[in-house]
């Protein structure tokens, strides 16, 4: 990959800081962005993650001037680009799908930024047909977008967004319409070519797999403000509330306790966390636990395995234990072999809680 | 934009209530039911309409639905037959029937009944593609596959599951045809038969109130009748591309 | 009369059997009677092949109908093509009405379908000698009849025509219209694209075909319509449909029995050749599409 890359690359330019500041929208009753602040390191890949509602795409579309704020500032460079409008903030964008003009090849999708920038002909040729080469399609360009696959549509449109050099690129869950395996594949690609071009990226999602296997920092929001945002191991493993502990990956509820000098006890085990001055000890808690966390092993206790589901590299064990209800384990699969339903397990954790929490 | 539609409804209206001397009154709606022949002419246009109604369903919900189950290739060449009264205009139709069915039954020929079989065909354009959507719009293969296997016969997946899958797009299809039948002029005048709008042409020669007065009845009821429909059915509708979606 | 009785016989084997009912209807009610317009074309009174109906088609005074029905469809095709997309857009982009967009559209099919006769009548009261449009602007001081206008004459058979021809375009075109995904107009202007440009290079494109065949449409709607003119102006502007139907009428010079079938056949003709030519013109302009 090679020349074609590296002349790209030079295109583009260093990477561009972006602010948001206090955004606030509203759709008739429903508060879209309640005051949301923001802020991307240059060249970062930033996802936005969250349930459909949250206001992710919202903050997007307002970055892309496609729709305006009630009030706020969207700084890129430094400069408030609110007011200025869609077709002059030099932004790409990709969206969820359909978004490629049906009336052109994919080469003359690709060429349309440059077109309407009024550069010559075999110019903006020699542009889309190296930037098709880039996103894999090089022997594409004479198709047109229904003779295209889904995967293939996205990656033109994606090359049609980096043609026009932008400061910004924004990815508007561009994967939430192909299959499973497309979709890894041009995660993987999206994640190579904004690397190597430095380019800022906001990346908006609902798939928390996603997001976590893609960016340098994962935001997750809720009701239009932003829970937290920090690396994907933080968000994972500290999540700031317990809404983000339970839209992040899988987790178990469990009833414990508090036990004195920072430590809770739940099936019948201490583990070290710091509790809170507030609660006493022996107040009833609910302790949030990754299944990976947990390890059931075979002997003569009281809980059982209920079910066993294969999930590649890891089973998920789900064991009946009469202190806890039913609990999550993500074992080895090498491991589970010995795990077969109705087997009598002791549960045994092997890591701290994630969150502890007054009982619901 | 509303008073596009609007101006002509309310000048109509308008001029139907003039009354001598600048003065305003219901007098010309008294006058359309004093009509003696109101009633007959109604009644001769409702028949042709209902008549027109059935053979429609009957001959292109089947059509449709059987061109979409089993026939896909043939969609084109019944598309076409459909489309062709938008080739041939009415006038000249009306030449060809009269040449074609000359030596034919009286029973035919000299009863509306002929009037009702055209229309069925002039209606064919907008029923069609009304039908067309309508199937198209449900996953019309799946269903009946579902209703096979479970055992049902052909009539009864057509009236158990197709047709209440449909039944808007039946329902409006049947309405803009009986709007077509109560409007339709030029074949009626043309065969010598007497039916409701040649009646109103031939009442506006004398009294223009009453064939103005009853225009904008008929126009506001069929408005009132598409209208509820339109918004019984969710979504705005009446139309019916006759092209392909450009995507 | 073939109505097909169910489905019962249908055997998957002879599926084009359930088509027969079909094929049967229109070739009894629509391709007879079309083809003994055209064989008759050709047929003197004697029944003998003969050119002579369509010579004198050609000539005076079919000729100027003719002339001045291709005009008044070209004028009211064009016209309502403009308004209705006009308008169909203006009702498509407008952003929560949707009680306008129920409105709007059943009133279009109420106008296009029902057409003719009752459009005549409220235009003989809004425009004609003593219509309420008409003394509203004698009131404001402008007398449109002294203007030479009259709804008898050419202009005003426009005025009305393409009142039935606006609904029936906004019919055809509400559907493309709604085709035009929001993301194509939003990644237009995302790549530097401005309004006029979004137009230019996609939507323009992409409606063209749908807006070339509701031309086509429109033109042969207005040129095959009857009802309309007949019911106003009893033949004072001379049109093709107006003649064929008052050769209908009796109006028959002996030994042009067949005339009437002649000037169809010229109508027919010159509709198939436009649709004909519509065609060749769609697959140019929508390559992109099948």
């Amino acid at each position: 990959m090679t020349a074609v890359t590296a002349r790209a690359v030079r295109q583009q330019q260093a990477g561009t800081p972006v602010e948001l500041l206090g955004l606030r929208r509203r759709y008739g009753a429903v508060n879209a962005l309640d005051g949301l602040d923001l802020t991307l390191v240059p060249g970062e890949l930033l996802a936005l993650l969250g349930p459909s509602g949250c206001g992710k795409t919202t903050a997007l579309r307002i970055l892309a001037g496609l729709e305006q704020p009630d009030a706020g500032r969207v700084l890129v460079a430094g400069q408030d680009v609110v007011g200025l409008p869609a077709h002059r903030r030099e932004m790409g964008m990709v969206f969820q799908q359909y978004s490629l003009f049906p009336n052109m090849t994919a080469r003359d999708n690709v060429a349309f930024g440059p077109r309407v920038r009024k550069q010559p002909a075999s110019e903006r040729r020699r542009r889309a047909d190296e930037l098709l080469e880039l996103v894999g399609l090089g022997s594409h360009g004479d198709r047109y977008p229904h003779q295209l696959s889904g995967g293939q549509q996205q990656r033109v449109a994606l090359a049609r967004a980096l043609a026009v050099s932008p400061r910004v690129l924004l990815l508007d869950e561009p994967l939430s319409a192909l299959d499973a395996q497309v979709r890894a594949q041009l995660r993987e690609e999206i994640r190579r070519l904004q690397r190597e071009l430095g380019i800022t990226t906001l990346f908006v999602t609902h798939d928390q797999e996603e997001a976590l296997s893609l960016a340098d920092r994962v935001g997750v929001m809720r009701a239009g403000r932003l829970e937290q945002l920090g690396p994907p191991e933080q968000v994972y493993h500290a999540p700031a509330t317990p809404f983000v502990a339970e839209f992040v990956g899988a987790m178990n509820r469990i009833p414990g306790r508090v036990v004195g000098d920072g430590h809770v006890e739940v099936l019948g085990q201490r583990l070290e966390y710091a509790v809170d001055r507030l609660r006493s000890p022996g107040a009833p808690v609910e302790v949030l636990i990754r299944p990976e966390a947990v390890l059931p092993v075979p002997a003569d206790a009281a809980a059982t395995v209920v079910s066993r589901s294969f999930l590649g590299p890891v089973t998920r064990i789900s064991v009946s234990s009469p202190q806890g209800g039913l609990v999550l384990a993500d074992v080895s699969s090498v491991e589970a072999a010995a795990l077969a339903p109705g087997t009598a397990v002791a549960v045994q954790l092997r890591r701290h809680p994630v969150l502890v929490r007054d009982p619901r | 934009m509303g008073a596009y539609f609007l101006v002509p409804v309310a000048a109509a209206l308008e001029f139907a209530l003039r009354g001598p001397n600048g003065t305003h009154s219901l007098a010309a709606f008294r006058d359309i039911a004093a009509q003696p022949e109101l009633v007959p002419m109604l009644t001769v246009s409702l028949r042709i309409a209902l008549g027109t109604l059935l053979i429609t369903v009957a001959l292109m919900v089947p059509t449709v639905v059987w061109v979409h189950l089993r026939l896909p290739r043939l969609r084109p060449l019944v598309e076409a037959l459909s489309l062709l009264p938008l080739v041939v205009p009415v006038v000249v139709l009306v030449v060809g029937v009269l040449t074609a069915f000359a030596d034919a039954p009286n029973l035919i020929k000299g009863t509306p009944a002929i009037l009702a079989l055209e229309y069925v065909a002039l209606a064919m354009p907008f029923s069609y593609r009304a039908l067309d959507a309508g199937v198209s719009a449900v996953r019309l293969p799946t269903l009946v596959e579902a209703a096979r296997s479970l055992g049902a016969n052909w009539p009864t997946v057509l009236l158990r599951v197709v047709v209440p899958n449909i039944r808007t797009a039946i329902v409006g299809s049947a309405l803009l045809t009986t709007a077509l039948v109560l409007g339709e002029f030029t074949m009626a005048s043309l065969m010598l038969f007497d039916t409701f709008p040649t009646w109103m042409v031939r009442v506006g020669q004398q009294q223009a109130g009453v064939a103005v007065g009853l225009s904008v009845l008929v126009l506001l009821t069929s408005w009132a009748l598409l209208l509820a429909l339109s918004i019984a059915a969710g979504r705005p509708r009446g139309a019916t591309s006759l092209f392909r979606r450009s995507s | 009369m073939p109505v097909p009785t169910g489905g019962g016989r249908r055997k998957p084997s002879a599926a084009v059997l359930g088509l027969v009912p079909f094929f049967a209807y229109t070739s009894v009610f629509l391709v007879l009677p079309t083809v003994s317009v055209v064989v008759g074309a050709f047929t003197d009174s004697a029944g003998r092949f003969t050119l002579g109906n369509l010579s004198a088609a050609l000539q005076e005074p079919y000729l100027t109908a003719l002339l001045t029905s291709l005009k008044l469809s070209l004028v009211t095709a064009v016209l309502g093509v403009l308004l209705g997309a006009l308008l169909a857009n203006a009702v498509v982009t407008s952003p929560r009405a949707v009680l306008l967009r129920h409105v709007v559209s059943s009133a279009s099919g109420v106008f296009a379908h029902l057409g003719g006769v009752p459009l005549a009548f409220m235009f003989i009261a809004s425009i004609g000698s003593i219509g309420l449009v008409t003394r509203a602007l004698q009131a404001i001081g402008l007398d449109l009849y002294a203007t030479g206008f009259s709804l008898f004459s050419f202009a005003g058979i426009v005025v009305v025509y393409v009142y039935f021809q606006v609904p029936l375009m906004v019919l055809v075109i509400t559907p493309a219209l709604e085709g035009l995904r929001p993301q194509w107009a939003e990644a237009a202007h995302n790549l530097g694209a401005t309004r006029p440009q979004y137009w230019r290079y996609v939507a323009g494109p992409v409606l063209l075909p749908a807006l070339l065949g509701s031309l086509l449409l429109l033109f042969a709607n207005s040129f095959a319509a009857y009802a309309t003119a007949a019911a106003l102006t009893n033949g004072g502007v001379p049109l093709l449909p107006i003649e064929i139907g008052s050769l209908l009428s009796g109006n028959v010079i002996a030994g042009q029995e067949n005339l009437g079938k002649a000037l169809g056949l010229e109508m027919i003709v010159i509709v198939a050749a436009l649709m004909g030519g519509y065609t060749l013109l769609q697959r140019r302009a929508s390559r992109w599409l099948s």
